[in-house]
């Protein structure tokens, strides 16, 4: 048994970095999955929209750390080498997607109808009322609420701790066991966890009130 | 490749995973209930005049919303302890759920607060109410009617989070899962069936709450009819 | 003895001044009709009256009863007088019987069934006994304000306070809102009302109340006022009022 020394805090901040990694691969991998399915919601084809939806439905409704546990195993079974990387990547990426295309798709539904209705009358396609009209105008609609999840990120990765990947949270306990000084280590993951994350909470309420008036239906988990 | 599920192994332990449902059900009503009492009270801290007040609940919101349940829940659990308060897996798991919950909750509450027009409150005590009276019968129950969708997804979001407690070892779904697995080493079926099971149990979460939303709003039922 | 008496009355929000020492006496079963160009401290007047403001100097007495900034005072004070907004107020996730009985039961207390008597009757009054368990928002406009009505009578208040109760509604609805009020008038109810109907005050007010720049600038009966207004200011209220 030894005391939480500055060392401690090197590794922690070490460990951080992890944190940091795998949020930016939630948030580009969750984005481009969540990006494909939010245009699949608004499809004009119904099996896309039905797909789409049953997908979001089952991700929303379970645990993150049941999906880890699942592709973890999963990727165990496989005989997969690095599976807790493999799992927290695709689970994070799987899990972020969905709610980026439910807030995704609530910006774009609320770009009035007359938005619509004018770019058909100029004759556009829709890919092109999309691409020219509609997504441009959605996007100043989404960046609230995509920077406000982008904080779930950061904390949902701690849960990949739970499969053994050393982020933040597991480097925390790792010290917490030699150290036995909770009550420090902790408070000191919480402070990196709140200065990651308080940042960008900031950010998005700043955007918020800044495309005020616009406020949407769409919630940020 | 090649591996045949066996869902068998899985549904054997059914009173196991019962159990947990239940557990999970209640860990989420007492953290519900307890978590909108604490939301409850920190709107009014937040709308209070006194500036300590409002700084306090302020920065429980934002330390709560900033920092992950995980870590919340092993300064509760391993954390408490240090300070001489010893608490159970399942104490610790509840407070955790609770604080975390009570911070969601304020915002959520005291928008709908903010979003009751003051001339509200100037009816009621021109009538004669008290302060408080004014704010428990007409500024709260408008508020909450307001933001029960919102209060809604947010216990959803906090039961399916629970799940995390069972990293400390309180007794909810996933720990029973993690128990079965443990013994049948089937962990891709065990939790499958997990999954599912929680699932099922958002449907039953909105279902309640939406039963629970006619009788607390007679207001929408009658205008339902309508 | 008048029921209301205002004397010196002085309020300012910030640097604006919108009342300027203001004195009145209202007499028992009286009706006063507060006129004025919009600005001109009417709102804020009534307002003062019921204690919703806080006025800065002078003194206001209801019923004996001096007008002070604590809460034991101010509630019992408002027991005693009824208020009624422009924008009736009706709490919106009650029934109508709940908006009528509810101040009855916090309040003074009373039970169930001594609160629902009292609603069916003042909600008789206004004739919307048949509403008694609708929302607000399945009402009319002035269904709605007949309601604020008569949730204000419930509580059998010793004066009436209306800010504008009409503006809002249309013309037809308008005229049932005033019939409410008139019959409060001739049962001998004391009744202080800002209005922009100047038919209306000119038939029901014993008094009328010319307000200009915070001040009262006029008064007196609305016989003579409105036959022979003294100041160039009314004169030229009343000719754009009646326009
Ligand atoms: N809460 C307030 N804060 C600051 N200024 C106010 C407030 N309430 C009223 N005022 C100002 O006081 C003045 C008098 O307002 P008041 O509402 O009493 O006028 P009014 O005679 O009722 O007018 P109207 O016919 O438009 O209702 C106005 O200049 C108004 O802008
Ligand atoms: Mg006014």
């Amino acid at each position: 048994m030894r005391s939480f020394n500055p060392n401690d805090i090197l590794f922690l901040a070490q460990a951080a970095l992890w944190t940091i990694a795998l949020s930016l691969i939630a948030f580009f991998g969750g984005g481009i999955v969540g990006a494909i399915l939010a245009l699949w919601r608004i499809s004009t084809l119904r099996v896309l929209r039905m797909v789409a939806s049953g997908y979001i439905q089952i991700i929303q409704g379970m645990p993150l750390l049941i999906q880890l546990f699942i592709w973890y195993f999963g990727l165990n079974l496989l005989g997969m080498d690095l599976p807790a990387l493999m799992a927290a990547a695709i689970a994070l990426t799987l899990y972020s997607s969905a709610f980026f295309a439910e807030i995704w798709r609530g910006s774009i539904e609320a770009i009035p109808k007359g938005q619509w209705e004018s770019a058909a009358s100029l004759g556009l396609s829709r890919f092109e009322m999309l691409g020219y009209v509609i997504i441009p105008q959605a996007l100043r609609l989404a960046l609230p609420p995509t920077v406000g999840f982008m904080v779930q990120i950061v904390k949902n990765t701690s849960l990949t701790s739970l499969v053994g990947f050393v982020e933040l949270a597991r480097a925390g306990q790792l010290v917490n066991n030699v150290t036995f000084q909770p009550l420090p280590v902790f408070a000191c993951v919480a402070v990196i966890y709140f200065s990651t994350c308080f940042p960008l909470s900031i950010l998005s309420r700043w955007l918020e009130r800044r495309t005020h008036g616009h406020r949407q239906p769409v919630r940020s988990a | 490749m090649g591996y045949t599920f066996q869902f068998g192994e899985v549904f054997r332990y059914w009173p196991l995973l019962v159990e947990g449902a239940i557990n999970t059900l209640l860990f989420s009503a007492i953290a519900m209930a307890a978590g909108l009492a604490v939301g409850i009270g920190g709107a009014v801290c937040r709308n209070s005049s006194n500036r300590a007040l409002r700084a306090v609940a302020g920065g429980y919101v934002e330390i709560v919303r900033n920092t992950p349940l995980l870590v919340q829940l092993f300064l509760f659990y391993f954390g408490l302890p240090a300070t001489g308060l010893r608490l159970s897996a399942t104490e610790a798991a509840i407070l955790a759920l609770i604080f975390n919950t009570g911070a969601y909750s304020t915002e959520i509450v005291r928008a709908g607060i903010e979003n009751v027009h003051r001339s509200q409150v100037e009816a009621a005590t021109s009538l004669g109410l008290s302060r408080t009276q004014a704010f428990l019968h007409v500024v709260l129950l408008q508020a909450l009617e307001r933001v029960y969708p919102a209060l809604v997804s947010q216990f959803i979001l906090m039961m399916l989070a629970s799940s995390i407690v069972s990293a400390v070892g309180a007794e909810e779904l996933t720990a029973y899962g993690n128990r079965i697995q443990s013994e049948n080493f089937r962990s891709m079926e065990v939790y499958f069936v997990c999954g599912a099971v929680y699932l099922g149990l958002t449907y039953v979460m909105r279902f309640v709450l939406a039963f629970l939303a006619r009788f607390l709003f007679p207001r929408r039922r009658a205008l339902a009819r309508a | 003895m008048a029921i209301v008496n205002l004397s010196g009355v002085r309020k300012s929000y910030g640097s604006l001044s919108v009342l300027k020492d203001v004195s009145l006496a209202v007499e028992r079963g009286t009706v006063v009709a507060l006129v004025g160009r919009s600005g001109s401290g009417k709102s804020t007047l009534l307002r003062c009256i019921n204690g919703l403001e806080r006025i800065n100097a002078g003194e206001i007495v209801v019923d004996g009863r001096r007008v002070e900034q604590n809460e034991a005072t101010l509630r019992a004070l408002r027991q005693e007088i009824g208020i009624v907004f422009q924008s009736y107020n009706l709490f919106p996730h009650l029934t109508v019987e709940r908006n009528v009985t509810l101040a009855l039961s916090l309040v003074k207390k009373m039970s169930t069934a001594e609160g629902h008597a009292i609603a069916e009757r003042v909600l008789n009054q206004v004739g919307l006994g048949d509403k008694i368990g609708a929302y607000p928002e399945q009402l009319s406009g002035g269904q709605q304000q007949r309601v604020a009505i008569a949730r204000s009578l419930a509580m059998s208040p010793k004066v009436m306070l209306f800010d504008e109760v009409t503006s809002a509604l249309d013309p037809e609805l308008k005229e049932e809102v005033l019939r409410v009020m008139e019959g409060l008038a001739r049962e001998g109810m004391t009744m202080i009302l800002v209005t922009h109907e100047m038919d209306f005050a000119r038939r029901v007010a014993n008094e009328v109340v010319f307000m200009h720049q915070g001040k009262i600038h006029e008064q007196g009966p609305p016989s003579r006022l409105f036959v022979e207004p003294a100041t160039p200011e009314f004169r030229q209220f009343i000719s754009s009022a009646i326009n």
